[in-house]
């Protein structure tokens, strides 16, 4: 995955505001990065252009080679299904549906043909193999994140994104899930990009990278 | 992937969340109005249209206001049909000297042709099938006729001259009037017995039916030749259409009952609009989640369109289950119209509702789902990107566009659709205005209250245009409630308060030249006021000024009616007392034939002062000009009429006398004496019509009740609605005020006052419509002096409030149970 000259302005009261300043950044197939920074460094915009949830102002994002803003916002959430898993803060599982129905999500999305077994090993491994058919009220915090960890690797991906993925946990939980993090991400060889301000949490990875108005330091 | 599937999966899931109950309540409630309707309405078509000749009694009827050419029924015979007649007309029917007006049906002995008379040995015993008619010096009464008459089955009654055993109850007779407008109980006779009976004379009213039946092809070929050979007040009546009078009962019922059916639709449209609303809301993140996971806008789309679509198919099949069992309750109201058992309903009107379910949920959701296929993936990280938003008119036209096709359509008439559309739109943005001033009058007074008031009313406030939709969706409903309830008795009473309490209250009709005097002495002799007598003389009219007057001349549904049948003429040397001359003058030339019309009639005619009217009295024509225009006041109950003649114009016609007059109370005896006297007048007592007539009155009055209570219900869901859309603001509040030490019984104060003031709100905007409908009727339509019902206000208020109270408050028990903790946390 790489970012070059990626630019980021918004108009704040009136005046430009910019996010991110040109930034390059190169990250490796199988590498582990973190992205630290205050906040409002611009840690989730850079996550997010990353991911093609939003659009730079300058510069561009190649995933596997693809240049992510060349295609449309359709071609860039086909490309995100098939090639980028996501881990978020705030868990993000749809209350509608159960934790192995959330699991299958993506699945089903990319129209594989055994979603529900696939799911049911997935959580399998994230130690849930008894909670399938509750819904995400009914789960722990610590029990949602894993969740929504088997979610973004049931579909293998290439690129894992991790926002805060422990700063709605305690602590104890919190090393529980980024061991789990870790272990899986290593089994399955993907590239993963960590966003996050605990220093600890950021020293597992194999580079930091610091963000300071706008620009890696 | 299987959307389908994931579509299914997902609805289960939000049906078990209750994020669609209120969405499902509105169309299901929607689609019962309209179906109730439908399905009544349906089975009453149908039966006209599988039993029209079992309706009619024949497959081909002629039908006359005076005895028929013999010839009609010689060319019928010969060709091979086969023939039976009948004769109907009002008359006195007298048991142990008691009289009772009944309606006598004479039949000959193959009558009736198609179809059957069921009759049962004594009342309320189960009836069978008869194989015959009575037989001459017998006579079937109905039920009500027996019990009016205090008769057992084999008493002797007198009708005219003529005497007959009661000898069975009448339960079916095929081609019977509607029971529902029927003034006066069925007695059924042999018509061999009418000439002994001596009461059809010149100028009685009766009809008379030729009916007739056989093989198609000849029934055809006979109705061209009668048709041919039609005099003026003689008509055909075939399978294709017969019974005109209750196929435009059914145009009515079907039109107007429909279209207070879809009073339920535009009020579930306002349901619809918030429920979707918040569910969209809820559904911003998991969008974004789906769109991070690499679900496309389109999929997305369709992912929810599909849900709704099967919500809305679900909603409206329970809605036509719903309207079935409603439209029993409108066939037990109403079903008596036609005489025949209603068929099954067709799937016709199942069809329609769930179309008008379906385009209801779909035209007032698709501009929130629309929406949610454009949720930014990036809400996942920044929740405030993507919000709701507003959706302004132009998103609903869809909608509009839908609703605005049903009204037309059920109106069946461009016009008559457009004043619906105008008259509802009008009504909600006056209601609405009227909520709005109110609650702005409410925010000024709020500060009176004790405190846990205080915050419901001010909820009321600051929701705004929440509380606007829901007064409005309330009141509506209950405006037409209280309308058919309280404003009908009110606009009643104020009527028969205008009456002066001697006004006449019975008629005699009937009256023969040489029992003028008898009946007058008669009078005299029981010490009462003899009372005027008139004449009566019926004609038709031909022509005015030469030109052949017809019913296709006019396009006015009462001008055709009136043209068809025979008028009564009367004569007269002086004005009449209760008459005043409106244009014209009186007996101009004492000399000269002159006539002198009721303006009314002139008008719809469109007769005018010094036009001559030429008229046929039995065979006989005559002419003379219109030399006065009359006003007469109908409400005086004294005898008056349509047409008088210059005296000298009419004297040597046969003619009957007619008289009204007021007989006090306790005196009922009077008129046993009165008709064993003269055996042929034929009384008739106003307080027994109008009882009829109210009768009739409350029958519709209630089936419109009932299909205005959907709307009353549909009230509620929008409040549900309404409720379910600041559910988390609510959750919210109540977890800060409960951490600031309020106890549960002031929070529930608070919610109360809040819902009770909408309720509140909803009775008085719904008691001041009421108020101001039943003005307009009252001066406007029925000339009456209209006085304010003050009762009004307070029960439109507490109903209202009470309701609506008691109904938020159940409503919003979730909120109360929430820990506040876990509350503030989740929402900090």
């Amino acid at each position: 995955m790489q970012a070059v000259a990626l630019s980021k302005q918004v108009t704040s009261e009136g005046a430009p505001l910019t996010i991110l300043d040109r930034l390059d950044l190169s990250v490796y197939p199988g590498e582990s990065v973190a992205v630290l920074g205050a906040s409002g460094s611009g840690k989730s915009t850079l996550l997010g252009l990353l991911a093609g949830l939003d659009e730079p102002s300058g510069g561009k994002v190649l995933l596997d080679g693809a240049d992510l803003f060349a295609l449309d916002e359709d071609g860039r959430a086909e490309l995100r299904g098939r090639l980028v898993g996501f881990v978020f803060q705030s868990f993000q599982l749809l209350p509608a549906l159960t934790a192995l129905e959330n699991v299958m999500l993506p699945l089903e999305l990319s129209g594989a043909a055994n979603a529900r077994a696939e799911a049911a090993a997935a959580l399998e491994r994230v130690g849930l193999a008894q909670r399938h058919s509750h819904y995400p009220r009914e789960l722990s915090g610590g029990e949602q994140q894993r969740v929504a960890i088997a979610r973004a690797f049931v579909v293998n991906p290439r690129v894992l994104l991790a926002d805060e993925p422990t700063g709605n946990l305690d602590s104890a939980t919190g090393e529980r899930i980024i061991d789990l993090l870790f272990g899986l991400n290593e089994e399955h060889g993907a590239t993963l990009i960590l966003v996050t301000h605990d220093e600890q949490l950021a020293r597992r990875c194999r580079r930091r990278l610091l963000l300071q108005a706008g620009a890696l330091a | 992937m299987n959307l389908f599937a994931l579509s299914l999966r997902m609805l289960r899931r939000e049906w078990r969340a209750g994020e669609l109950r209120v969405l499902a309540a509105a169309l299901v409630i929607a689609v019962a109005s309209v179906t109730s309707v439908g399905f009544f309405t349906d089975r009453v078509g149908r039966a006209l249209a599988q039993q029209a000749n079992m309706l009619l009694g024949a497959d081909l009827a002629v039908i006359s206001d005076h005895p028929l050419d013999a010839a009609m029924e010689r060319e019928a015979l010969r060709r091979g049909l086969r023939t039976a007649q009948t004769l109907s007309f009002p008359s006195m029917v007298v048991r142990d000297g008691h009289a009772q007006l009944a309606e006598i049906k004479a039949v000959s002995a193959d009558y009736p042709l198609r179809g059957q008379l069921r009759i049962a040995r004594r009342p309320f015993v189960p009836d069978q099938a008869s194989s015959g008619v009575p037989q001459p010096g017998a006579a079937w009464l109905d039920e009500r006729l027996f019990a009016q008459l205090d008769a057992r089955p084999g008493a002797y009654l007198e009708v005219g001259k003529r005497r007959l055993a009661a000898a069975a109850v009448l339960t079916q007779e095929p081609d019977r009037a509607s029971v529902v407008f029927n003034i006066a109980p069925r007695l059924m006779m042999n018509l061999a017995d009418i000439p002994a009976t001596a009461l059809i004379q010149a100028g009685s009213r009766a009809t008379y039916r030729l009916l007739v039946a056989g093989e198609p092809r000849a029934v055809e070929a006979y109705r061209a030749w009668a048709a041919a050979r039609l005099k003026r007040g003689e008509r055909l009546e075939g399978v294709a259409d017969a019974r005109p009078e209750i196929r435009a009962a059914l145009t009515r019922a079907e039109r107007f009952l429909g279209l207070a059916a879809l009073t339920s639709v535009v009020l579930a449209a306002v349901a619809v609009v918030m429920a979707a609303r918040r569910f969209m809301a809820r559904h911003l993140d998991s969008c974004a989640v789906m769109r991070c996971l690499g679900a496309r806008q389109w999929l997305i789309f369709r992912l929810y369109l599909i849900q709704f679509f099967l919500l809305g198919l679900a909603a409206s099949a329970v809605g036509c289950v719903l309207g079935y069992a409603g439209q029993m309750v409108l066939a037990e109201r109403l079903g008596s119209l036609i005489a025949a058992p209603l068929p099954q309903p067709s799937p016709l009107p199942a069809v329609l509702g769930i179309l008008t379910g379906m385009a209801t949920l779909l035209g007032f959701s698709l501009p929130f789902l629309h929406r949610l296929k454009q949720v930014p993936a990036l809400r996942v990280l920044r929740r405030d990107l993507g919000s709701v938003g507003r959706v302004g008119v132009a998103g609903f036209a869809l909608g509009l566009a839908a609703v605005a096709g049903l009204v037309l359509w059920q109106a069946g008439d461009v016009k008559l659709g457009g004043y619906v559309l105008g008259g509802l739109s009008a009504a909600i943005l006056l209601a609405a205005l009227l909520a709005l001033l109110l609650i702005r009058i409410l925010s000024g007074l709020r500060r009176q209250a004790a405190s846990a008031w205080r915050y419901g009313l001010a909820n009321i406030v600051r929701r705004a245009g929440g509380s606007v939709a829901q007064v409005t969706a309330f009141s509506l409903g209950m405006l037409v409630l209280l309308l058919l309830t309280v404003v009908r008795g009110d606009l009643m009473q104020s009527w028969q308060s205008t009456l002066p309490p001697d006004a006449p209250n019975r008629f005699v009709i009937n009256i023969q030249p040489d029992q003028l005097q008898p009946l007058r002495e008669f009078f005299r002799a029981r010490r009462l006021a003899v009372p005027a007598i008139y004449p009566m003389v019926r004609g038709r009219l031909l022509a005015t000024n030469g030109r052949p007057v017809a019913p296709e001349n006019y396009s006015d549904e009462r001008a055709q009616r009136l043209v068809e049948r025979e008028f009564n003429l009367s004569w007269a040397q002086r004005l009449p007392g209760d008459n005043q001359i409106v244009a014209g003058k009186w007996w101009i030339r004492r000399d000269e034939a002159q006539l002198s019309v009721e303006e009314g009639i002139a008008n719809t005619l469109g007769i005018k002062l010094g036009d001559r009217l030429s008229y046929d009295v039995g065979g006989t024509v005559f002419s003379a000009p219109v030399t006065s225009l009359r006003k007469v006041d109908w409400d005086s109950f004294r005898v008056n009429f349509f047409v008088i003649a210059s005296p000298g114009l009419l004297e040597n016609f046969p003619a009957s006398y007619i008289t009204s007059f007021h007989l006090p109370a306790g005196q009922a005896a009077l008129l046993d004496e009165m008709v064993r006297r003269f055996p042929n007048l034929t009384v008739i007592d106003v307080a027994a019509v109008m009882d009829q007539v109210r009768a009739i009155m409350d029958r519709v009055a209630g089936t419109v009740q009932f299909v205005f209570l959907f709307a009353w219900l549909m009230g509620f869901t929008v409040l549900f609605a309404a409720i379910a859309a600041t559910h988390d603001e609510r959750v919210y509040e109540a977890a800060i005020l409960r951490t600031l030490g309020a106890t549960r019984r002031q929070l529930l104060v608070g919610l109360f006052a809040e819902f009770a003031g909408i309720g509140a709100l909803s009775g008085l905007v719904a008691a001041l419509g009421a108020g101001g409908t039943g003005y307009l009727l009252s001066t406007k339509l029925l000339h009456l002096p209209y006085a304010f019902d003050y009762g009004l206000l307070p029960t439109g208020i507490l109903a209202g409030a009470a309701a609506v109270g008691v109904a938020g408050v159940a409503g919003c028990h979730g909120v109360l149970r929430r820990p506040p903790l876990q509350t503030i946390r989740n929402n900090g």
